[in-house]
């Protein structure tokens, strides 16, 4: 068998796939952290919460009221959407005028009455939920199998980021979306709503969390603490692109993903430490983050 | 007529009070500008003349008193509407988007939807008086110069059919070839019926294109004058503005 430095090509690819696919959580999470960031300047401190929600919705739906996959992914970025609009609208709203430190600390509570409503309702324990027909099964790329609803969570995950980041760089919308991240005040004596632009931003950003949460919930056992493992390192991820950075916060997800891969090839016992070494490297040499500007 | 008691004016501030937090900046402000006037704001720093601005369109931290544009109260109206009943702002700072394009920045405030708008400058007029806005509407904002920016500040407002502008130090460091140049876009859109209040700290610039002038000292009008007095009180008011 062909090797790469001491390890089986099969080894490598199969650690790379995984990496990728964390990679594409990663990127779909850190991107809605971001745009949330740049315009509400709040760390949404809620985003692991959501996401877990996503995952818990597409159960629930499933198992209750006997609602498929596709619907689900549909749906359930919806719900999670309009409830974080709703939590924008009666909550995070009075605090823009105060420091980022109180938006952290009322997401983090959120967070945390949020996953304790699902653990009491539902348990510590994992609800399994089975792959959609149309994507069991595997391809046989020659050189390594690929599951195929793992290449649909990364295609997936690649095509809402591009898209994102489309909306955001090419269009009006996005131009008042990164105007009002420079300038909120001005573009509103502009004339545009720009609370309005608030709520829906945060809408948005939330429903991203909760459609990667709908992906990964065939993959990953639905719990109520799935969001608070990943949600960790997703931060680590936002501070080494740069906070606020839309490419950068999915470029460096997928990046950070396949770095993870590697490192569980060659040296697994610091594949869960690296991001974190990553992010203690790129704090001291670079503050602002990879793809980050200094304010 | 042109003290703007009459019933014909455009605007209308009275009595009004402006706060950021606890400091009280404007203590009772009254003036009105009637249809196609310029007026300007004339004072030293801190005498609350871009505070007045920035209270027309909501800006500040809390605000009271009156507010009439076009024979609507719009004291209490959140900052977004008020712009839409076609009020163009160029603020002090210019303002430039500096992760938008300068066509960006050009195409971004939204045309006035009031019943009394005009019709905007089209993209071609507008690039017609301001030239080098065309040869770069593909740079970013943050690479124009800052006359460039000032044309550009200028230009976004002119799109949108709002009839007031309120401009802001808009020959603030700028060359003085910029600065005429201005001086002409600023006589040329009063010709075409542009109500404009200017806050300006160059009175050589401001002096021979307004209708009246307003000193401002510690929140407050002190003085006012109409342009054919400008001569007569040219003593008092250089005492007022420490020139």
């Amino acid at each position: 068998m062909t090797e790469i430095f001491g390890v089986p090509v099969q080894a490598l690819f199969g650690q790379l796939l995984v990496g990728l696919i964390n990679g594409s959580f990663y990127a779909v999470l850190s991107l809605g952290l971001a745009i949330i960031f740049g315009l509400l300047n709040i760390i949404n401190f809620a985003h692991g919460a959501l996401y877990m929600m996503g995952a818990f919705l597409a159960w629930i739906g499933l198992t209750y009221f006997g609602i498929n996959y596709w619907l689900a992914l549909v749906l359930a970025p919806l719900v999670v959407g309009i409830f974080g609009m709703l939590l924008e609208r009666l909550m995070l709203k009075r605090l823009y005028h105060l420091d980022h430190l109180y938006g952290l600390l009322l997401t983090f509570g959120l967070a945390l009455i949020i996953e304790g409503l699902f653990r009491y309702f539902y348990g510590i324990s994992g609800q399994p939920y089975t792959v959609p027909e149309a994507l069991g099964g595997a391809w046989n790329l020659g050189f390594i199998f690929l599951p195929k609803y793992r290449g649909w969570v990364i295609a997936s995950s690649l095509v809402v980021c591009l898209v994102t980041w489309f909306v955001i760089e090419r269009t009006k919308l996005g131009a008042y979306l990164r105007a009002g991240t420079e300038n909120p005040k001005l573009l509103q004596a502009f004339g545009v709503n720009v609370p309005l632009l608030i709520t829906l931003t945060y809408g948005y950003g939330v429903a991203l969390a909760a459609f990667a949460g709908v992906l990964a919930a065939p993959i990953f056992s639905v719990n109520p603490v799935m969001g608070s493992n990943l949600i960790i390192v997703v931060f680590a991820v936002v501070v080494i692109g740069g906070m606020g950075s839309i490419l950068g916060s999915i470029v460096t997800g997928l990046g950070l993903g396949l770095v993870e891969g590697i490192t569980r090839v060659y040296y697994p016992e610091a594949s869960a430490v690296v991001v974190f070494v990553i992010m203690a490297i790129v704090l001291l040499v670079r503050p602002a983050g990879l793809f980050g500007r200094e304010k | 007529m042109p003290d703007g008691t009459a019933a014909d004016a455009m605007l209308r501030v009275s009595d009004l009070h402006a706060y950021y937090g606890e400091s009280h900046i404007l203590h009772g402000i009254d003036f009105s500008i009637a249809k196609g006037e310029l007026v300007t704001l004339l004072g030293r720093n801190g005498a609350g003349r871009t505070t007045t601005l920035k209270s027309i369109l909501g800006l500040v931290g809390k605000r009271s008193g009156s507010i009439v544009l076009n024979g609507r109260e719009i004291i209490a109206m959140p900052t977004h509407k008020i712009a839409h009943l076609g009020i163009g702002y160029c603020p002090e700072e210019r303002g430039i988007f500096a992760s938008l394009t300068a066509e960006e920045n050009l195409m971004l405030p939204p045309e006035v939807d009031a019943a009394g708008a005009g019709r905007g400058m089209s993209i071609d007029e507008i690039y017609q008086m301001f030239p080098n806005l065309a040869e770069r509407r593909r740079s970013p904002g943050m690479r124009l110069s800052g006359g460039e920016q000032q044309m550009l500040a200028m230009a976004r407002i002119l799109r949108t059919g709002a009839q007031l502008l309120l401009l802001d130090e808009i020959t603030e460091g700028l060359a003085p070839v910029i600065v005429q140049t201005l001086g002409k876009v600023i006589t040329n859109l009063k010709g075409k019926g542009y109500t404009i209040i200017l806050v300006e700290q160059n009175f050589r610039f401001a002096a021979p294109i307004a209708d009246r002038h307003y000193v401002l000292e510690n929140g407050k009008i002190v003085m006012v004058v109409e342009a054919q007095d400008l001569n007569s009180k040219m003593n008092k008011l250089h005492d007022y503005l420490g020139v």
